[in-house]
Order: C-alpha cells, then structure tokens, then sequence
C-alpha cells in the first residue's frame, strides 16, 4: 500500500522495479533484496546525518525514520523517505541547499 | 513461463485546436496501426471512424493526503481497465497498442501518473513515447499565455508541428526556435509538409531502442548534442526559464545513491523538472541502464542490451524549470563522493 495515499498495491517505487526482462533491478532475490537494503540504509545515513535523522530497518519489510528526540516514522520505500522526513522535521529537505552540499563534500573523501 | 507483454500507451496532447483529432485521423489510416485502441475525451469536430474507439470522461481522482506520484485519473483508469478486461475476455480485437488524446487544456502530467500508479495498470501497460501537437498559427502566443502549453511542449517525446501551411516561413522558424530551447531533443515533424511516419512517433520509444544498441546510441547522441544547444547564448529571455543541460559523469555511479539523490529531488522540486533522461554507468553492471522520468514520475529503470559506444561516462539531460545547472551538477557529485568514501572500506 503507498503509505501516504492509501491506494493499496500502490507503491511501486522505480527504485524498487518489478523484476522483468528489460528492467533494471536489485529487486531480484531474497539475498539482493536483503543487501540493497542494507546498502540503503548506510547511503541514505549519510545524508539523514545532517538532518539529526536515523534510519533502520524493520522485519526487512519497512524503514523506520526516527529522530533524536525518538519521533519515528514508518517508510515503505525511498519514494516516501523524504516527505516522511519533512513531516519529522518541518521543515524542507532540499538537496540543492547550498549547505548540505558544502557539508556532503566536506564528509567525503 | 511465456515473458510477460506490456501494451505501450502513447499520449497525445497539444494545446486546444492543435491538430490532435487531424493527426490522430492521419495515424489511424496507416494499416499498420489496425491493432491500435484508442481513449479520447471527446468527440471533437473531426470525425474519426476507427473500430476501437471509446471515449473518456474527464474527472481527475485527487488524494487529499496523497502524493503526486499517485495522482490518478479515475476516469482514464476505469477506462483503461474496461478495454484491458474486455481484450482478456475477448470481446475486443487483441489490439497490441493503446493511444490517449487528452483534452487540450490538461496538464499531462496526472495522465502518466495514472499509468504507473494504478495496480491494475502497471503490471500490463507501460508508457510510450508523448507526442505533442503545436499549432504554428497560434503556438507562440499560447506558450506565453498558458503554462499547460509549455508543460506539454517539455515532456514531449515527439513534436508534430501543425498548420505550417497556413504561416509564413519566419513566423515557424520562430517558433520552432522556442520550441527548441523548450524541448531540444524531441523529434519535430511538419504535418502539412511531410508524409507522418506512424512507426517513428509511437512505437521508436526508449523501451523498445534499448536492446538495439545502434538504435540507442542515436537516441543519446541526439539528446547530448541538441540539448548543448539548448544551452545557446539566446536563451536570455527574462521570461524564460525553462532550460535544458546535459551532465557528465566518469566512472561508474553507485546506484543506491544515485536513486536516493533523484528521488530526494524530485520530492522537493518535481514540478520543476520537466525531463530527465540518462544513460548510467552503474557500478557492477556491465550493461549500461537508462532512466527516463517526467516531473515526479520515473519509468522502471531500462537495462540496456549494451552500451552504445566505447564512451562509459554517465550522461543525464535534464529539461528544468528555474533550478540552477551548477547547484543539480555539484548536489549530485557531492552526494555520489559521500557515499562512495564512505561505503568503500565496507564494499
């Protein structure tokens, strides 16, 4: 279901492809599935850092977005990551603000 | 288990008396397009006398909660799913193509998201190429009067401009200068002076080109080298902010990341990127993937057969509305060089 609009079978986030021929995926099997997950959640920290947001995973079936103070939000997918983390924040996650930029260079190598 | 057939869906669109029905009429005589349904919303002025022809009414399905990428219109999803149904059951020739002619005010954004947000749907159609119709007569007025005219122009994948006859040289030439710097790389076909290749507008889609790798290599050569043209000196109108840039990257891009940049753009500014298109080189791969994404909607990524030169660089064009080239190139390498210091040790 698309967790924010309630259209059940609705979520079929492109980062999340159905596997079929022609399609680019990591939604192949059960170990892929597990992997990127895991993959996800490490790239996706790097950017919820410098929002004080943490992301884990839950039953390998959601994401749980959380912030310092312990509010949490259910994620289904990356479709859904970033209004969910606005909505914990209230305010916008822009990856054109110049200061996030500034700071994910300075965190990289 | 037989591979699963998806019916590409092609939109046609185009600003009120465009030429929509006139070209639809023109298209439905190929015979080639005998096993081609097609929705339109109303029966307009020009008669079309095709065995699968329904019509649609025009109501969009608003979720008050909901995000744009599940915008559907409950009408064309009903629709849609009328015809899948009747097919299946045989009550309608297995047509193997479906074609959409949307009113000419509507923004034809919500009528893709139907496609790929409807359950139904999605797991038997898939988007094909968007033709646009412009009407030379009164097309540079309508694109600076109505926002759903310079929506249409950008997400076209084919343009077909209409009644060239009816103005002088200079006045299309003008116009066809505005278009270009709207949209660069779609295709543009004069109705009134060329025969219309039916093949060409609907079915020459990314989809059915990526495993033909000459096909593709095409495609992208035409999309890098039209869209630096898009960035060309005369585009310093004050009124005109749509623009489109090509991005380079070498060396192969960490897909997770990647999808987590994207889609962190395109929740905060999807209403103003009109296009994105690329081919990646995605890290352990060894084909090339496409992505393709209109507003807030992204196709399912495209593996490719091959890669359609000995160039491996990552190219992405964008088509934006207001959003600064130099901000998207550096958030972008910023995010890749984060991640990719970061995850390293651990990969």
């Amino acid at each position: 279901m698309c967790a924010l609009c309630g259209v059940l079978g609705g979520s079929g986030h492109w980062t999340d492809a159905a596997a079929r021929p022609g399609v680019f995926t990591r939604n192949v099997d059960g170990l892929q599935r597990r992997r990127e997950r895991g993959h996800r959640i490490a790239c996706a920290s790097r950017v919820l850092v410098h929002y004080g947001l943490t992301l884990s995973d839950w039953q390998a079936s959601s994401f749980v977005l959380s912030t310092a103070t312990g509010k949490t939000e259910l994620v289904d997918d990356l479709g859904h990551l970033w209004a969910a983390a606005e909505k914990l924040l209230g305010r916008p996650c822009d990856p054109l603000d110049p200061d996030l930029i500034v700071r994910l260079e300075g965190s990289g190598g | 288990m037989a591979e699963p057939v998806f019916t590409p869906i092609n939109l046609i669109t185009g600003f009120l008396g465009s030429g929509k029905t006139t070209l639809l009429q023109r298209l439905l005589a190929d015979p080639a397009l005998a096993d081609t349904a097609v929705l339109i919303n109303e029966f307009g002025e020009v008669g079309l006398d095709h065995h699968l022809l329904e019509r649609i009414d025009d109501t969009m399905v608003l979720l008050q909660s909901g995000c744009l990428c599940c915008t559907i219109r409950g009408e064309l999803s009903m629709a849609i799913r009328e015809l899948q149904s009747k097919r299946e059951r045989g009550q309608v020739p297995r047509f193997r193509r479906l074609v959409v002619e949307s009113t000419g005010l509507a923004d034809p954004f919500p009528i893709l998201s139907t496609v790929q947000a409807d359950p139904v749907l999605r797991h038997h159609f898939r988007l094909g190429n968007v033709i646009t119709t412009v009407d030379a007569v009164n097309g540079l007025g309508q694109l600076a009067r109505q926002p759903e005219c310079t929506k249409q122009v950008a997400v076209a994948d084919r343009l077909v401009l209409t009644k060239t006859d009816l103005v002088e040289a200079e006045a299309a030439d003008a116009l066809v200068g505005r278009l270009r710097r709207l949209n660069p790389s779609a295709p543009l076909w004069r109705a009134a002076e060329a025969p219309i290749d039916a093949a060409a507008l609907l079915s020459h889609d990314l989809f059915a080109t990526a495993t033909r790798s000459e096909a593709a290599r095409r495609w992208f050569a035409a999309e890098l080298a039209s869209s630096d043209r898009g960035d060309a000196p005369d585009r310093n109108r004050h009124d005109d902010t749509i623009h489109a840039f090509a991005l380079v990257f070498d060396g192969p891009i960490d897909w997770t990341l990647f999808g987590l940049w994207l889609t962190m753009l395109l929740n905060r500014h999807g209403e103003k990127v009109l296009r994105v298109k690329g081919i990646l080189n995605v890290a352990d791969s060894a084909t090339p993937v496409a992505i393709h994404g209109v507003q807030h909607l992204v196709h399912p990524p495209i593996h490719m057969a091959a890669w359609p030169d000995a160039d491996r660089s990552s190219r992405l064009v964008f088509i934006v509305d207001g959003l600064d080239r130099s901000l998207i190139e550096r958030s972008l390498a910023s995010f890749l060089r984060a991640g990719s210091s970061a995850l390293s040790p651990a990969a």
